[in-house]
């Protein structure tokens, strides 16, 4: 091996281990893909509780009761609540899946301080989000959840972007963009949710996918 | 120090310190254990090569403790800094003069 391609290998080499102590570069497109398949499930079973062709509500006797004390355990009364609580488990355990699997075959731990950080700085803006979202609900806004649920996650996504690939700044200033646009919009909040994290999630993940994760797999 | 032929510093001649000080670059400090899950080798080949830079002052080393365990951490030096970027203007130097 001559001096330059010794150089050349020393600078990439260089490149890789900072780039692999400081990013978790382990997220795979597949994950992406599933969490989008999950939401737009959610989205399919939701849409005649959203729309009125079925009653939203578990129990009419205790929702009344409930409304009047102000009660908050008021939600657990609600179809859509158990919904989007079955839909965030299966797109967070699908892609968890997924990120398992790459990590896995890359030989890099998915439990590292990469990974920790990436989780830390997503977490700040979704637990904000979600406290915020909830005394939404309690005022009854409901117009204004979808629009803020992809507002916050938005956010979330520019944030991790320092922590891992950058490319899922472009999804995070997608999801805000038409978070906003959502804000207009506000009878429509389940097309944009399906649009934004169903739609969105697949094109990213397949994108991501096929950006690094095909090459190797047919390698 | 230096290499008299290409400027490039002896004390950087090895993929492990390569990645400890790229590691260090772009982290203000790194403990023992995610340095060896990185690189990928033995206790006692990292403890060697630690041992080395830190002799050089090219990095500090700091002993703490979470909970009962030691917590020994590595931090690069001012001067470690400027010798390892240094190094890699050398790199880059010698990619573009042999073309």
């Amino acid at each position: 091996m001559n001096e330059r391609q010794q150089s050349l290998e020393d600078l990439q080499h260089i490149k890789k281990m900072m780039e692999r102590s400081s990013r978790f570069i382990s997220l795979s497109g597949l994950s992406g893909i599933s969490a989008g398949l999950c939401a737009l499930i959610g989205a399919l079973v939701a849409k005649p509780y959203v729309y009125g062709q079925k009653d939203p509500i578990i129990d009419e006797t205790a929702v009344i009761i409930l409304a009047i004390a102000k009660d908050y355990r008021i939600v657990f009364y609600s179809y859509l609540f158990w919904i989007a609580i079955a839909t965030f488990i299966a797109a967070f355990v699908t892609a968890f899946f997924f990120t398992y699997l790459k990590s896995k075959k890359e030989e890099t731990p998915i439990w590292s301080n990469t990974s920790k950080r990436l989780m830390i700085n997503v977490s700040i803006p979704i637990v904000v989000g979600g406290l915020f979202l909830f005394r939404m609900i309690q005022f009854e806004t409901f117009g204004l959840i979808a629009p803020g649920c992809l507002i916050f996650y938005g956010l979330a996504l520019v944030n991790a972007s320092k922590y891992t690939l950058v490319e899922i700044r472009y999804l995070g200033f997608i999801q805000i963009a038409l978070g906003l646009i959502n804000l207009w919009f506000v009878g429509y909040g389940l097309y944009f949710w399906a649009a934004d994290f169903g739609i969105m999630h697949i094109l990213y993940g397949t994108y991501m996918w096929n950006k690094y994760e095909r090459k190797e797999s047919n390698a | 120090m230096l290499n008299p032929i290409n400027n490039l510093n002896k004390l950087f001649d090895s993929r492990v310190r390569l990645g400890i000080m790229s590691a260090l670059m772009v982290n203000s400090e790194v403990n023992f254990n995610d340095l060896k899950m990185l690189l990928e080798i033995t206790d006692g080949n990292l403890a060697s090569h630690l041992k080395a830079l830190e002799e050089n002052k090219i990095i500090k080393v700091e002993k703490g403790f979470i909970g009962r365990k030691t917590n020994t951490t590595y931090a690069i030096t001012k001067n470690g800094e400027k010798e390892f970027k240094l190094h890699i203007a050398a790199l880059e130097k010698m990619i573009k003069s042999t073309k």
